[in-house]
């Protein structure tokens, strides 16, 4: 069963409100862009972590309190037509964003002649999309179109939602996997800098709001600090966390980790790694040591295998998801910083290529901006007709 | 794959071409395709790619080109030379010239490694004989600071913190600390941010109000894609960027970024992060970098590594060898020691043109821990067997099995590949002299 299924029904058992089911239909990439709204500045950002804790967790209502009053109103009484100024108010910040451009060329009531579709693949290799993945993207529509007899560029917005969706959805379950009633083991993977410690305490925050016993294993034993910063996320979050001393063995903490979680009878245990580039062979055959000390001791785990990947990050994430997946074998993607300008692009040319399904988006720097990957919403948001 | 070479591409297109009498523009148009793909693939922003593949494209159609036996290379080459133009012909150096102190200021996006960057600069100022404090303007990411002061630490520079202050307060008390302390220079390690942050950009515009700084260097990842554009041009219209700093280039990534960032802005790369060990910053080389680009290998910076690492002596008594096929397996364990010195294997060979390809599929094969059986076998053996590998035969190579605890197949496959490495390495010595005597790079030192 997926794993937030398992958890909201064990939610609504337990008879305590499920908050985050209001905002289930929304999409889930609108909520991605209302951040870039209203970028909290520091003050009210990770920093004062007894703002973000205070809030309802994914609950929209206390989320925008915490930005802007006047657009709280608004949405309460426009409700979902609040959500989609929202986003556009965010779109307007991002000028450069791919939605807006495919939907002013498909708008254009242009004929669809080969410039039309030359231009249309060009946006797609913008959004770091990739080469391969535009021209295929793009042929397929084109072929659908013809198909269909279509002779205007504004019949083919449905076309290009519909593939990209395709893509997305096609590339695997979404959900986050668990065992069924003992310890979660979710190893979280990735080059340096791909946002893997602050995705972790989000992961930790969003787990510990189902009531779910986490513990946190400090399994990046190398960069400097790296064990004191999760220390201070674990702090904020309250859970534990188990660590070793700066540049001990990583296997180690790993092992010890899951012993400890066994005897405190925790439900998640979310393993942070170093941050290495997939070409280090011997790195990798690290990250690979720790998979196999976690398989020794829990046969069926790590469950998860979590490669983290920046949103910006151009066509070399495809040589980071294979070089991951051959030695960790990944299960799925949490793509952060998508509240920047980049898109994320890649992550539809990282489905075809090895159909490797994102999970988590990571779309602010508060406690909660950390959200299931839609890949419906990801497409709507992208090619958003609305006014 | 997505990764092969700009010349392997280019190969294909005019093998395609070769029973035609010339070449005429539509095939210019053809293999201008072929560059606009392997450019787009590096990552280099969209519009760059587009002007120029235009510039390229006039250069290419002219005669020389055409009536060129190898038009192949040609374009290649004027390819080769605009990309080297564009990223600013010449190595660009840090302004370290003004005022005591002299004041950097690292700015960047979340994780592009400015932390790092900043400990890494320290570390290469102090070699140049200056005296640094980093500053710890990050005052938002937990541990960020403690993270600097781990830093200084391990590089053994000062770090000058006042906590969770206002980074303004900060940056000004660096200087008056540094004044005092007799450091000359300040760098600043401020928070990433993202560009669209208004709140935050207006902070770091008044760190720069503050301390006007002589160098504000964006740090930037060199995996980022098409946004790197947006990023810096952002960067750029707020604080004035005088320089760039690549980080994370020892992945396979081609770096297409960095030509997109120099294009769009103006603003020269001056040091690219080769490395998680502090002392892996190294200066920028644009052609070099051009190289990268088109995947068509970095033989500069190998014959730079080769003569750092290697005894001049001993490589020329070497090179004598090799080339009159006197090199015995005692020669080839002392190489193999010799290059382990010059850094990782992978990253050696992907310096060599032609190999990128073919490296993909050897992932793993090269391996530091097979070097280490290598030597366990060799050092198993006689001075004579080494000597003379003919020597060796079925007892022999269990005795050497036995003492290195392989298996006879390993000392098969070794005596097998020192047999053809003496080939290639003829073949390669032989080159090199050639080369040599044209007065061209002098000889080639390839141990292997």
């Amino acid at each position: 069963m997926a794993f937030f299924d398992r958890l909201r029904r064990k939610k609504q058992d337990t008879k305590i409100q499920p908050v985050e089911e209001l905002v289930c239909e929304e999409s889930l990439l609108e909520e991605a862009i209302v951040p870039a709204v209203d970028l909290s500045g520091p003050e009210e950002t990770i920093c004062e972590p007894v703002d973000a804790m205070a809030s309802e967790p994914f609950d929209e209502d206390s989320m925008s309190g915490q930005d802007e009053a006047d657009e709280e109103d608004d949405q309460q009484v426009e409700g979902k037509k609040g959500f989609f100024s929202r986003l556009k108010l965010g779109l307007t910040k991002t000028r450069k964003n791919i939605g807006e451009k495919i939907t002013n060329l498909v708008k254009s009531n242009r004929k669809l002649d080969d410039e039309f579709w030359e231009e249309l693949e060009e946006i797609l290799i913008e959004a770091d999309v990739g080469v391969n993945t535009s021209l295929e993207l793009v042929k397929s529509v084109r072929d659908n179109a013809r198909r269909q007899k279509m002779n205007e560029s504004s019949q083919v917005m449905a076309l290009i939602q519909e593939e990209v969706r395709k893509l997305l959805d096609s590339s695997g379950d979404l959900s986050l996997r668990s065992a069924d009633d003992k310890l979660t083991v979710i190893l979280v993977v990735g080059v340096n800098g791909a946002g893997k410690t602050t995705s972790i305490a989000k992961m930790a925050y969003r787990f510990k709001n189902y009531d779910q016993k986490v513990i946190i294993a400090a399994a990046d034993t190398f960069r400097a600090a790296a064990i004191d910063q999760l220390q201070i996320w674990a702090d904020r979050v309250g859970v534990e966390l188990i660590k070793h001393q700066e540049g001990s063995d990583p296997g180690a903490v790993v092992y010890d980790a899951i012993n400890a979680a066994r005897a405190r009878k925790a439900d998640i245990l979310i393993i942070d790694t170093a941050g290495r580039l997939q070409n280090k062979n011997n790195l990798m055959k690290e990250i690979s040591k720790i998979r196999k000390v976690i398989e020794k001791e829990i046969p069926g785990a790590p469950h998860e295998v979590l490669l983290v990947l920046d949103a910006c990050t151009g066509q070399n994430a495809i040589s980071q998801a294979r070089l991951f997946e051959e030695a960790t074998g990944v299960t799925g993607i949490i793509l952060t910083k998508l509240d920047g300008t980049a898109k994320g692009g890649i992550v539809l040319a990282i489905a075809r290529e090895l159909e490797m399904p994102v999970k988590l988006v990571g779309i602010g720097e508060k406690m909660n901006d950390l959200r299931d990957f839609d890949p419906a919403a990801f497409a709507a948001a992208l090619f958003d007709e609305e006014e | 794959m997505a990764f092969e070479g700009l010349s392997d591409r280019l190969q294909d297109v005019f093998r395609k071409l070769r029973g035609k009498g010339k070449i005429t523009e539509d095939d210019v148009k053809i293999a201008m395709r072929e560059v606009r793909l392997a450019l787009l693939e590096a990552d280099v922003n969209f519009k760059v790619v587009k002007d120029f593949i235009s510039r390229v494209s006039e250069r290419a159609v002219g005669q020389e080109v055409l009536q060129s036996l190898t038009p192949g290379q040609q374009i290649v080459k004027i390819v080769y030379d605009e990309m080297a133009l564009l990223m600013g012909g010449a190595e660009s150096k840090l302004n370290l010239t003004s005022r005591t102190p002299v004041v950097f200021m690292a700015v960047g996006l979340q994780g592009a490694g400015k932390t790092t960057t900043v400990a890494k600069l320290g570390k290469n100022l102090i070699k140049q004989g200056r005296r640094p404090v980093l500053v710890a303007c990050d005052v938002y990411r937990p541990a960020a600071i403690k993270q600097l002061q781990v830093l200084g630490e391990q590089t053994g520079i000062p770090v000058f913190a006042m906590g969770q202050g206002n980074p303004v307060d900060i940056a000004k008390a660096s200087i008056e600390y540094a004044r005092s302390n007799n450091r000359d220079i300040v760098i600043l390690d401020t928070a990433g941010r993202l560009h669209i942050n208004e709140e935050l950009m207006d902070e770091l515009k008044n760190v720069k109000a503050a301390v006007n700084p002589d160098e504000i260097l964006l740090i930037v990842d060199a995996m980022t894609g098409q946004d790197a554009v947006n990023v810096a041009e952002n960067f750029n219209k707020d604080l004035t960027l005088t320089g760039v700093i690549l980080t994370k280039l020892d992945g396979d990534t081609r770096g297409g970024a960095a030509l997109s960032v120099k294009a769009v802005t103006g603003c020269p790369i001056k040091m690219v992060g080769m490395g998680e060990k502090l002392d892996a910053l190294e200066v920028f080389y644009p052609e070099r970098m051009a190289s990268r680009i088109l995947g068509m290998g970095d033989v500069l910076s190998l014959v730079e590594k080769a003569q750092a690492n290697f005894d001049e002596k001993k490589a020329k008594e070497m090179e004598r060898k090799i080339r009159q096929q006197e090199f015995t397996l005692e020669d080839f364990l002392e190489q193999m020691q010799q290059v382990r010195s010059m850094g990782p294997l992978q990253d050696l060979l992907g310096m060599i043109p032609g190999l990128g390809k073919q490296l993909k599929g050897m992932q793993g094969e090269f391996d530091e821990k097979e070097i280490i059986w290598v030597e366990a076998i060799i050092q198993s053996m006689t001075r004579e067997e080494r000597r003379n590998p003919a020597l060796i035969n079925g007892s022999r190579k269990k005795r050497i099995a036995k003492g290195s605890g392989t298996r006879v197949q390993d000392v098969n496959r070794l005596l097998k590949q020192f047999e053809e490495s003496r080939k290639l390495m003829k073949q390669f010595a032989d080159m090199g002299h050639k080369k040599g005597k044209k007065g061209g790079m002098g000889p080639l030192k390839f141990p292997f």
